[in-house]
C-alpha cells in the first residue's frame, strides 16, 4: 500500500504578518517557515505509523514550492518518509496545486492520500477535496482516526454537529486533525537520513489558476479597552446588552 | 441564470446559517438582476422549505432522497451541478463548515471554476469578483478575485446578519441521477451531540485558560456559559494538558471561530491564540495580569482573580436575564 502526504510550507504561528507593495503582498522578509502543523502532526505521522506496523509499504511526501521550500520538505523527511517529490512552481491558487499534485500521483497511483485539514495559511482546506475529485476518488476531511485493513480504511471524522464512523475503500483521500496521531521530534538519525533521501525535482503540469489574491488588509485596531472594576459585574452585563449589543 | 445556494438542515430544521447563506445569495441575486433558488437535499417539509422564500429566494428544489440525510458529499456535489444546469448558474453558494467544505471545492473543480472559501463579503463587482476573506487564520484579509466564468464561494456564517422579509418561494421537487460513486462512502455509525451548543456556530463563547488553574475549576466556566446560553472553549495548553476536550480548542491551530461575544478567562493572548478568535464582534477578558496582551485586543477588560470574578459574573448575568 502507498500512500502520498501533502506537505505544505507555512509561516511559523507566532509570525506577524506584514504586507508590502502597497500591500498586494505579505512580507516574508525574515519569515521562519514550518510544515504546516496539520500535515506534520497527523498526516504525516499517521503515515509513517502505518508504514512502522507494516500496513504501509511506501509514504511518500510532496510539495508545491520553488526551491526555498526545500528545507521544510527535508524536515518533514527527517520524521520519515521514503522519499519526496517537490513541484517545481509558485502555486497561484488551490486549484492549481491541486492539479499539479492530482497529476503527479496519477503517475504513481497511491492507495491513500492524507494530508492536512487546512492550512494555517490560506485556511481554505479546500486542495484536498479538489485532489479527491480530480483522481476520481473519496474524500474524507476533518478525520480524527484511521485505521486501514486490506483495501478499506476505517475513519472516524467530525461532521457537524458530531462525530462518524465510516468504512471507504482505497483510493482515497484524508484530510487530518488532532487526533489522528500524536506528533513527534525528529531524531538526530532521522535528519542524517533525510540528507541522502531522494528529493525529486519535476516540473509542474500546465494548470491555470482560476483565482487570484488581488491586495490583502489588515485586521482594524480595536478601539481600546474599557476596564470595569471586578466588584462591578453588573456594570458589565449591562454595557454588553446596551452598548456592545451582545446580549 | 439564477444564484444557487446548498441549504443544510438538522433532521429537517434549516439551520440559522443556512438562512444566512440564502440571503447572502438572494442579496448577490439582487445585484446582477437575476433570481435566487435554494437547493435542499434530504428529508425535510414543504413547511420549514417555506420559510426560505423570506429570505429572499425566488424558488427552492427540494431533492428529497433520504440517503442525503447523511454527508455524502459526491452525492450533494452531483445534486449541485444538476440543480447549476437546471437553473443556467454560474454562481453557487454553500456554507464554509464541514459540509460545504467537502461539497464546494469537488463543484468548483468540476465546474473548473473559481472557488473562494470562507468569504466574509459581498462580491465587488467593480474590480471583477472580488470577495474578502481571513488568511494567516485571522491575521489578515486577503481579497481574491475569481477569474473563471462560473463562480463558488463558500461563506464564512456569522457575517450578515438576518432580515427576513414577506418573500415566496415556489417549492419544486428535483430528481437527480446519482452515480455509484457518490455513496462510495459507508457510514457505520453517527454519535451526534445534542444539548450542548456546538462551538463553531455559538453566537456567546466563554473560553478559559490556564489561569484556571485545573480542569476541576471548569465548572465556574460552565456555570457563566450556561446562564449565557453560550459555548465553551479553552486555549492550546488547556487541551494540551488534557483538561479540557481537544474540539474546544480555538487559536491558530485549533479552530477558528467569529462569535458574537468572546469572554476569555485567563488567557493571556499569545498571537496564536488570537489569530483564532480576532473575529469575534466583542471581546471580553478577565485576567489577574493587567499586563496581558490580551487586554489589547480586547472591548472590555477586568483585572482579577478569575474564582472570584466569575461567580459575580454569572450571578450577574442570571439577574439581567430575570428582569429583562
Amino acid at each position: 500500500m502507498k500512500i502520498l502526504v501533502c506537505i505544505s510550507q507555512v509561516p511559523d504561528t507566532s509570525t506577524k504578518i506584514m504586507l508590502k507593495d502597497n500591500d498586494t503582498a505579505v512580507n516574508t522578509q525574515g519569515t521562519t517557515y514550518i510544515i504546516n502543523p496539520y500535515d506534520e502532526w497527523y498526516a504525516l505521522i499517521r503515515a509513517l505509523e502505518l508504514k512502522e506496523s507494516g500496513v504501509a509499504t511506501d509514504v511518500h511526501l510532496i510539495t508545491v514550492g520553488k526551491a526555498d521550500t526545500e528545507p521544510v520538505i527535508r524536515k518533514a523527511l527527517a520524521l520519515g518518509g521514503d522519499q519526496a517529490v517537490r513541484i517545481d512552481a509558485d502555486s497561484i491558487d488551490p486549484y492549481q496545486t491541486a492539479n499539479y499534485i492530482a497529476d503527479y500521483a496519477k503517475t504513481v497511483g497511491y492507495d491513500l492520500v492524507l494530508c492536512g485539514k487546512e492550512s494555517i495559511d490560506y485556511n481554505n482546506g479546500s486542495v484536498g477535496v479538489m485532489i479527491a475529485e480530480l483522481l476520481d476518488a473519496d474524500y474524507i476531511g476533518f478525520a480524527t482516526n484511521i485505521e486501514v485493513e486490506g483495501t478499506t480504511a476505517t475513519v472516524k471524522r467530525e461532521i457537524e454537529g458530531g462525530e462518524e464512523t465510516d468504512l471507504v475503500n482505497f483510493p482515497v483521500v484524508i484530510a487530518c486533525q488532532k487526533g489522528v496521531a500524536e506528533a513527534r521530534i525528529p531524531n538526530m538519525r532521522g535528519i542524517m537520513a533525510a540528507r541522502t533521501k531522494p528529493l525529486n525535482v519535476i516540473a509542474p503540469t500546465a494548470g491555470a489558476a482560476v483565482t487570484t489574491i488581488l491586495s490583502y488588509e489588515m485586521p482594524p485596531a480595536k478601539a481600546g479597552v474599557k476596564m470595569i472594576s471586578p466588584d462591578n459585574m453588573d456594570e458589565l452585563v449591562e454595557l454588553l446588552h446596551s452598548e456592545a449589543k451582545v446580549i | 441564470m439564477s444564484v444557487l445556494v446548498l441549504v443544510e438542515h438538522t433532521d429537517g430544521n434549516i439551520k440559522k446559517k443556512s438562512f444566512e447563506a440564502v440571503q447572502y445569495a438572494a442579496e448577490i441575486a439582487k445585484k446582477i438582476n437575476t433570481t435566487a433558488t435554494a437547493l435542499v437535499l434530504g428529508t425535510i417539509a414543504d413547511s420549514e422549505l417555506e420559510n426560505l422564500g423570506t429570505y429572499g429566494v425566488q424558488k427552492v428544489l427540494h431533492v428529497a432522497d433520504k440517503k442525503l440525510d447523511e454527508l455524502h458529499a459526491r452525492a450533494y456535489a452531483s445534486a449541485l451541478i444538476a440543480a447549476a444546469q437546471k437553473e443556467g448558474s454560474k454562481i453557487i453558494i454553500a456554507l464554509h463548515d464541514i459540509n460545504g467544505k467537502a461539497v464546494a471545492p469537488r463543484v468548483a473543480v468540476k465546474l473548473k471554476a473559481g472557488l473562494v472559501s470562507g468569504a466574509l463579503s459581498y462580491p465587488d463587482l467593480d474590480k471583477g469578483f472580488v470577495l474578502k476573506k481571513a488568511v494567516f487564520s485571522g491575521k489578515a484579509f486577503a481579497f481574491v478575485n475569481i477569474t473563471s466564468d462560473v463562480k463558488v464561494i463558500t461563506l464564512m456564517a456569522n457575517s450578515f446578519p438576518l432580515a427576513p422579509g414577506s418573500g415566496k418561494a415556489s417549492i419544486e421537487k428535483l430528481d437527480v441521477t446519482f452515480g455509484d460513486k457518490d455513496f462510495g462512502i459507508k457510514v457505520k455509525s453517527v454519535d451526534k451531540v445534542t444539548g450542548e451548543v456546538s462551538l463553531v456556530d455559538a453566537e456567546l463563547v466563554v473560553s478559559g485558560g490556564r489561569g484556571m488553574k485545573g480542569p476541576e475549576n471548569w465548572g465556574l466556566i460552565e456555570d457563566l456559559a450556561k446562564q449565557l446560553g453560550a459555548a465553551t472553549a479553552c486555549s492550546r495548553p488547556v487541551a494540551d494538558a488534557g483538561w479540557r476536550p481537544h474540539h474546544e480548542h480555538v487559536g491558530q491551530t485549533g479552530g477558528t471561530i467569529r462569535p458574537n461575544l468572546y469572554i476569555a478567562v485567563g488567557i493571556s493572548g499569545a498571537i496564536q491564540h488570537l489569530a483564532g478568535v480576532n473575529g469575534s464582534k466583542v471581546i471580553v477578558v478577565i485576567n489577574k495580569d493587567p499586563e496581558a496582551p490580551f487586554f489589547k485586543a480586547a472591548n472590555y477588560g477586568v483585572v482579577g482573580d478569575a474564582m472570584e470574578i466569575l461567580p459575580k459574573l454569572t450571578e450577574a448575568v442570571k439577574k439581567f436575564k430575570q428582569h429583562k
